[in-house]
């Protein structure tokens, strides 16, 4: 056990030192790309907790996101800015003036989604599974017309522009480390073996003496706390958001990166957010036209998601288990997996 | 508002609410044989009404064999869906085929937009469909008033086939119970293509309907109408043909009824379905022609 | 030690169980049998609050618990295992009975996150508790395999060692013998009989088994149809005609 706590504690302060590295190395789209795979890997691992570990079918992650994002958005920007924002119908009076630091923001973002999460919970979280879905997804779209038309509170259809870049590299990567963690002790504890007896067999789970419903809506709002926050940093990065960001699609994208890496699993999450944040990008040029040798299109918007989603129909049809199925990186299979490519010589 | 206007959107709340009836059925059944959320049927209602276009449009086909071929090639293709995309996943846990079920609606939605482009397209004129009608000092769009006609000829057969025919009794069967109706030497696999193909026919009709009364075709067309009409089927009873007949109508009819007597809150239009939805959620979960369903233990 | 007055159960139009009123004296071990069907599993469930019924109360302990939740149930003593075994299947066999542990634990949600020095100490003590258990049916050998890989009679005693962990009072078995072969039933009888004694149980059990049930138990409730056709010993049931004819049918 010793050994794997030396590991991996020099394995964390390799990658830090990577992370500053490569922050200054490289240009900047990539950084730009390396920090939006950071996020994503706190809105994944917020997705998983809920349909990984605790088996719910939630689709409303992109609600509680543009709660976070709005939340943070306006309680950081500067009278100033709001005025400029604000041109159809000024801001509300109680927000005009607020302008908070943004740590103070981004927690503030988490508890305002997590309340809209209890809001939703306690009435959603007693349907079933695929009423759940259902249920959620209204949630979203209800938020998002909310947000679509309350016009002195989000400045409505025009969003809000110009919000501060807090989402720097040490910022995003510290928020995605924390949350590795997090996630890491949740899932070893008591409470989350719970979570997994809830998920493979509530009416077991409940007769053993656990109270599902509670474990339901906590992992509802500590899912929606951390979507909430990666709706925040999400804003804070590219400096715009409207109500059209925070769609079923965006909600897609995510569960893609989570059934794609393993649904529960951790590591699977963390290596699916990079991958499919990177992949995301380079496969933009399918949407561009192309003159390449004999292959000339005029662009054909759309292709990069259909790859996406055949991926997605693959791994759901033949790969069910992702990635990573519900296991975790360890250093002993990782060097199992070294020693069988050795050879016979190195089986025992 | 004159008597003029009410008759007016009186005909638009009928054709709205036939519309979303065809479409709630294609939903009810096939929850009620698979337990599944299609929620590629929004989808495979856009392809029918693109189906129709491309029919009338590239190869020129006379409008009422186009649309026979559309309709035709939009239930072969629900019968495909199921066959790919939920066949292989129906031993599997319920969150894998409700993944497919969203990954099949995405794929459809783009490769719409990648063959048929993103741009909206507008459905020629037919003018048996695009006439105004006048009834006096009321003037409606002809085929405000197929629609509900058509449809109601296609519900009575649609229940004539459910009730009366050995098939319909199958479907009926796998729906209470898949294991009891395959011991019964039911071929639960057709039936349940059957019950697809049917499915998306109505949706194929329903695309086609929605296309002559709103000629703008776009690939995401499909989209909000689905998730309204999923929703209608749920608040009539999940499961229920006349319930989600019921649920249809009721949602296109107070959805005409908002943006006929409350313009104002015209932009809730389509958020006013959802918080339906979760209101029948809370108070009666098996919608209004529902039974409650106990889980054995 | 528990009581139900005139229960009842229906589904719409079926009544799956109709005036059940059982008492249970402490550390009985009392059977519950009946043809398939007759509504057996459905008075477990009643009684551990998977159903409420639509008639009738249930008293434990001198407390009223009629439709109480099921893990407010567990929390007050009842437990119980399942007709089809409801193990978790992705998890090993020592980690099915540690959730059976958590409730007794105490701990929410943060102090089992943070890992706090309270909760590791609680942790390990269930831990300790769990291995014993698993001792006690010979499975602290298989501990950390997965559940699902033991082969059936071993699930049924991995089944029954988890619902002791939640330190019930009354434990109710749903055909703990299903499947079991002559010797496997021996050994059944007298691990009911120890662990009654052991951890001080009252046991209701539903058994087809005829020799586990009349070896066993002190006293039976016969049901067919959801009603009580009888109520005795195991020799006044043996002989009882009404019991015959419900399991055999009239001739």
């Amino acid at each position: 056990m010793k050994k794997n706590a030396v590991l991996s504690i020099v394995a964390v302060a390799l990658f830090a030192a990577l992370v500053g590295v490569a922050d200054i190395a490289l240009g900047r789209f990539a950084v730009r790309i390396l920090n939006l795979s950071a996020i994503y890997i706190v809105l994944a691992l917020s997705l998983n907790l809920l349909n990984g570990f605790t088996g719910l079918f939630s689709l409303g992650h992109a609600g509680f996101m543009a709660v976070g994002a709005y939340v943070s958005a306006l309680l950081t920007m500067s009278p100033a800015q709001k005025e400029m924002n604000f041109f159809l119908e000024p801001i509300v009076p109680f927000l005009r003036n607020v302008q908070l630091p943004f740590p103070v923001a981004l927690l503030a973002a988490g508890l305002c989604a997590a309340l809209v999460a209890v809001i939703i919970g306690v009435p959603a979280l007693r349907l079933r599974d695929d009423y759940l879905a259902i249920a959620t997804l209204g949630f979203a779209e209800i938020i998002r017309v909310l947000i679509t038309n309350a016009q002195s509170l989000t400045n409505g259809a025009q969003g809000l522009k110009g919000i501060t870049k807090f989402s720097t590299t040490w910022v995003v990567w510290s928020v995605a480390a924390l949350s590795v963690v997090f996630m890491l002790a949740l899932v070893r504890s008591s409470y989350g073996r719970t979570m997994k007896a809830v998920r493979d067999d509530e009416i077991a789970a409940e007769a053993m003496g656990v109270n599902v419903f509670k474990v339901k809506s906590t992992s509802f709002v500590i899912s929606s706390f951390m979507a909430g926050v990666g709706g925040a940093l999400l804003g804070h990065m590219i400096t715009t958001i409207d109500p059209k960001m925070f769609t079923l699609t965006l909600t897609f994208n995510i569960l893609l990166i989570v059934v794609l890496g393993g649904n529960g699993s951790i590591t699977g999450s963390v290596i699916g957010a990079v991958v499919v944040t990177v992949l995301m990008e380079a496969l933009r040029f399918l949407d561009m036209p192309m003159d390449f040798l004999f292959i000339k299109t005029d662009g054909l918007p759309g292709l990069r998601m259909v790859i996406f989603s055949i991926l997605l129909m693959i791994v759901v049809l033949y790969r069910q288990r992702g990635l990573m199925g519900n296991t975790e990186f360890s250093w002993d299979g990782l060097f199992g997996l070294f020693k069988a490519g050795q050879g016979k010589g190195g089986r025992r | 508002m004159d008597v003029a206007t009410f008759f007016q959107q009186t005909a638009n709340a009928l054709s709205l609410g036939s519309l979303y009836a065809l479409i709630a059925i294609g939903y009810t059944m096939v929850y009620g044989i698979l337990r599944l959320i299609n929620f590629a049927h929004g989808d495979v209602f856009m392809l029918g009404a693109y189906f129709a276009f491309y029919a009338v449009t590239s190869i020129a086909l006379p409008w009422g064999v186009a649309f026979i071929v559309a309709i035709g090639l939009t239930g072969l293709f629900g019968m495909s869906l199921e066959r790919v995309a939920y066949r292989p996943l129906r031993d599997s846990p319920k969150i894998s085929i409700m993944i497919s079920a969203i990954g099949a609606s995405f794929l459809i939605e783009n490769v719409g937009i990648v063959l048929f482009g993103g741009r909206p397209k507008s459905f020629p004129s037919i003018p048996l469909f695009d006439t105004v009608v006048r009834l006096g000092s009321v003037s409606v769009l002809s085929v405000s008033l197929f629609i509900p006609v058509v449809t109601a000829i296609i519900l009575a057969v649609l229940l004539w086939i459910v009730n009366r025919t050995k098939t319909g009794l199958a479907m009926r069967a796998v729906s209470t119970d898949l294991d009891a109706a395959r011991l019964m030497a039911i071929d639960v696999n057709k039936t349940i293509s059957f019950t697809f193909g049917i499915g998306s026919v109505l949706a194929g009709i329903g695309g086609i309907m929605w296309t002559m009364k709103y000629p703008q075709l776009n690939p995401l067309m499909g989209v909000m109408p689905g998730l309204k009409c999923f929703i209608a089927a749920v608040i009539g009873g999940i499961g229920n043909i006349s319930g989600a007949v019921l649920g249809g109508f009721l949602l296109g009819v107070i959805e005409i009824m908002i943006v006929a007597f409350l313009p104002e809150l015209t932009g809730y239009r389509d958020a006013f379905a959802f918080v339906l939805l979760i209101v029948v959620l809370l108070v009666k979960p098996a919608g209004l022609l529902g039974k409650r369903q106990t889980v054995k233990v | 030690m528990i009581m139900t007055e005139g229960v009842c159960m229906r589904f719409g139009g079926l009544t799956a169980v109709s005036d059940l009123s059982i008492s249970i004296e402490k550390n009985e071990i009392v059977g519950l049998i009946g043809p398939n069907g007759a509504g057996k599993t459905t008075a477990f469930n009643t009684i551990t609050g998977v159903y409420r019924p639509s008639e009738g109360r249930i008293v434990f302990d001198g407390r009223d618990v009629t439709g109480a939740k099921p893990h407010r149930i567990t929390e007050l003593g009842i437990a119980r295992t399942f007709q089809n075994i409801r193990l978790w299947k992705d998890m090993s066999v020592l980690e099915n009975v540690l959730v059976a542990c958590h409730l007794r634990m105490g701990v929410g949600v943060f102090s089992s996150t943070l890992h706090l020095p309270g909760y590791r100490a609680k942790e390990r003590r269930s831990r300790e508790f769990a291995m014993r258990l698993l001792d006690s049916v010979g499975l602290a050998d298989q501990a950390s395999e997965a559940a699902t890989s033991l082969p059936y009679g071993k699930q049924r005693r991995l089944e029954i060692v988890r619902a002791l962990a939640t330190e019930p009072k009354l434990l109710l078995l749903d055909e703990p013998a299903a499947g079991m072969n002559p010797q496997e039933s021996l050994e059944l009888m007298g691990f009911i009989g120890r662990i009654r004694d052991e951890y001080d149980l009252t046991i209701l059990l539903i058994e087809h088994h005829m020799q586990v049930v009349m070896g066993v138990c002190s006293r039976m409730y016969v049901l067919d149809y959801g009603v009580t056709i009888a109520h005795g010993s195991p020799e006044e049931i043996r002989n009882d005609p009404k019991v015959i004819e419900a399991y055999l049918g009239v001739d």
